[in-house]
């Protein structure tokens, strides 16, 4: 490892610091701790999943159910950040250009899906379009499935990763305020210009942290597809759902192998991020350090 | 609705209405049939579920395991987000970015790994084995994945407000003759309670309702380490879905009610750093 010096820490000046032997404590605690609940499972992931070599791993990776899966995996992420994306630009606009009632209200309620327990975001599909749910019998008439198949799966992936575009967004919009667009639109740019142009520049950081964790959320998603998916091999199965088939039926190094694909895709949504709030850092230098995550 | 001042920027009605729209279609609407379907079961029905000593000893598993969980991590948070904030040693950047782990690795990564890690024969299990601990199919492994799924919470909420301290606060105490101990537990820690709090209560309210890492960790067993979310799971796939709508009622309600207290506490903390 690097020694990496951030701007952010300050010297260690005497009776301002702790002393040094209690700095070292609270450091080895910290990194011991992070060790054993961050560092240590994250290798047992690439261990496991190696542990009967390449080929056994190409194998598990390239077995037709595990591509069916990454396909239907790819497809609900590819669905669900556009849509929410869309949604948290509208909603960043309308709460950070203009004033009106309830707007604190509005927040609250787009962190909604946060608050609710992954299950209970698939029951609530499942009530209203279940068999027994509200619309069943309606959809039963005209031969449409939503639960247990793919459209089941892309609306709960879209419920879980639902907030995090527009919370992410949403402050910057707030804090850039509206006299840049004003002033653009008083100098005679179409409202899309107005957007393009000079909200989007403000903006793009932000946007792309929210889609980077949208993504991750809408891929890792668990419980709340597992409650609207059915389970069907090849057809109703993500990737994370074909790890927990794989691993209960006892084959864990294909379980792993599979496991494997998502950590990575955590660990190049953690470089990611780091990178975009590194960037996001220096276009605000040196006024401001970037926004908490 | 109406703009309290005039502006000449387009769109308000456009945006502002899809916002709704989509919000109602997606969140608003699926949520509502949740109490709606429990009003058709009438009250007794609904006692008759939620007061069913295995649904009772569930909730209070999740609720047990969900508190120590975030008691943990509320220790061990300030630590890491102190350290972070204020010391510097190698690799710390590398560290920082991979406190966001439990975020980005999908649930059920986590479940296997941690299963697989604490099993009897697992790099951490085999050794706590021989001191007679066990923790794979026991409410302690749950506790153990509601703590991995927890940790970024209180980091993230105590970090930039230990970051943004104003040192001269701590120079005029020090100058004043107060000692180190002193400027952190009469200066620093007061100042870092609504934080603190914050953290703690989102990290107890994403364990309450966990699902994907607790499910292979803990055993399943009825009465003994059968969370609710696995319950309401149960009930669905025996088609027993008012009791699953009538488990998951009570759960809506424990999570609305956190999240009022993490909104009245982050409004407490704006307050108080504002000052």
């Amino acid at each position: 490892m690097a020694h990496v010096q951030t701007g952010r820490t300050r010297d260690p000046r005497k009776g301002l610091t702790e002393p040094a032997a209690v700095r070292w404590a609270l450091t080895v605690i910290a990194l011991v701790f992070l060790t054993l609940f961050l560092a240590i499972p994250l290798a047992a992931v690439f261990t496991e999943a190696f542990r009967h070599g390449w080929t056994a791993y190409a194998a598990a990776v390239r077995e037709p159910d595990a591509l069916a899966a990454l396909t239907l995996t790819l497809t609900a992420a590819a669905i669900a950040v556009p849509a929410n994306l869309i949604f948290g630009v509208c909603a960043a606009w309308a709460i950070g250009k203009f004033q009106f009632r309830g707007k604190p209200l509005l927040i609250t309620l787009i962190d909604l899906p946060f608050a609710v327990s992954p299950v209970i975001s698939g029951l609530v599909f499942v009530l209203l379009f279940g068999r027994q749910g509200v619309l069943g019998p309606w959809l039963a008439d005209h031969d449409i499935r939503i639960i247990f198949a793919v459209p089941g799966i892309v609306l709960a992936t879209i419920f879980v990763s639902f907030p995090f575009v527009a919370r992410e967004i949403i402050p910057v919009m707030e804090a850039a305020g509206s006299q840049e667009e004003e002033a653009a639109r008083v100098l005679g740019a179409s409202g899309f210009q107005t957007f393009f142009r000079v909200t989007l520049p403000n903006i793009k950081w932000g946007l792309l942290y929210g889609v980077i964790l949208c993504n991750a959320r809408a891929m890792g998603e668990f419980g709340a597809v597992s409650v609207v998916s059915g389970h069907i091999r090849g057809l109703t199965n993500t990737l994370p759902l074909h790890v927990e088939i794989l691993y209960n039926e006892y084959q864990f190094q294909a379980a792993f192998a599979v496991a494997s694909l998502l950590a990575l895709l955590a660990v190049v949504t953690l470089v990611a991020k780091t990178i975009v709030e590194y960037r996001e850092r220096r276009s605000h230098e040196p006024a401001h350090e970037g926004a908490p995550a | 609705m109406k703009t309290r001042h005039h502006t000449v920027l387009p769109g308000f009605r456009l945006t502002l209405g899809f916002t709704i729209f989509y919000l109602c279609l997606i969140v608003l609407v699926p949520l509502m049939t949740l109490p709606a379907r429990t009003a058709t079961l009438g009250w007794s029905a609904i006692w008759q579920t939620i007061s069913d000593p295995r649904v009772v000893a569930s909730y209070r598993l999740s609720v047990g395991a969900a508190l120590a969980a975030a008691s943990i991590n509320a220790v061990f948070g300030l630590i890491v987000a102190w350290v972070l904030a204020r010391y510097r040693f190698p690799g710390k950047r590398i560290v920082d970015a991979f406190i966001d782990l439990p975020f980005a690795l999908p649930t059920a990564v986590a479940g296997i790994t941690l299963t697989t890690l604490y099993a009897p024969n697992g790099w951490l299990g085999a050794p706590l084995e021989k001191y007679g601990i066990k923790v794979a199919f026991t409410p302690l492994g749950i506790t153990i994945a509601l703590v991995f799924i927890g940790l970024p919470f209180v980091v993230r909420t105590l970090q930039p407000v230990i970051e943004d301290l104003d040192v001269e606060i701590e120079e005029a105490a020090t100058s004043l003759g107060a000692s180190r101990g002193v400027v952190l537990t009469r200066i620093i820690l007061p100042y870092l309670y609504p934080a603190w709090l914050t953290g703690f209560a989102l990290a107890f309210a994403r364990a309450v309702g966990e699902y994907g890492s607790v499910v292979f960790i803990s055993g399943n067993m009825p009465m003994r380490t059968e969370i609710a979310p696995l319950l309401i799971i149960t009930k669905l796939e025996q088609y027993d879905y008012a009791g699953a709508t009538a488990i998951a009622l009570v759960m809506l309600l424990m999570s609305f009610t956190l999240l009022l207290v993490v909104n009245a506490l982050q409004g407490w903390s704006s307050r108080k750093l504002a000052h």
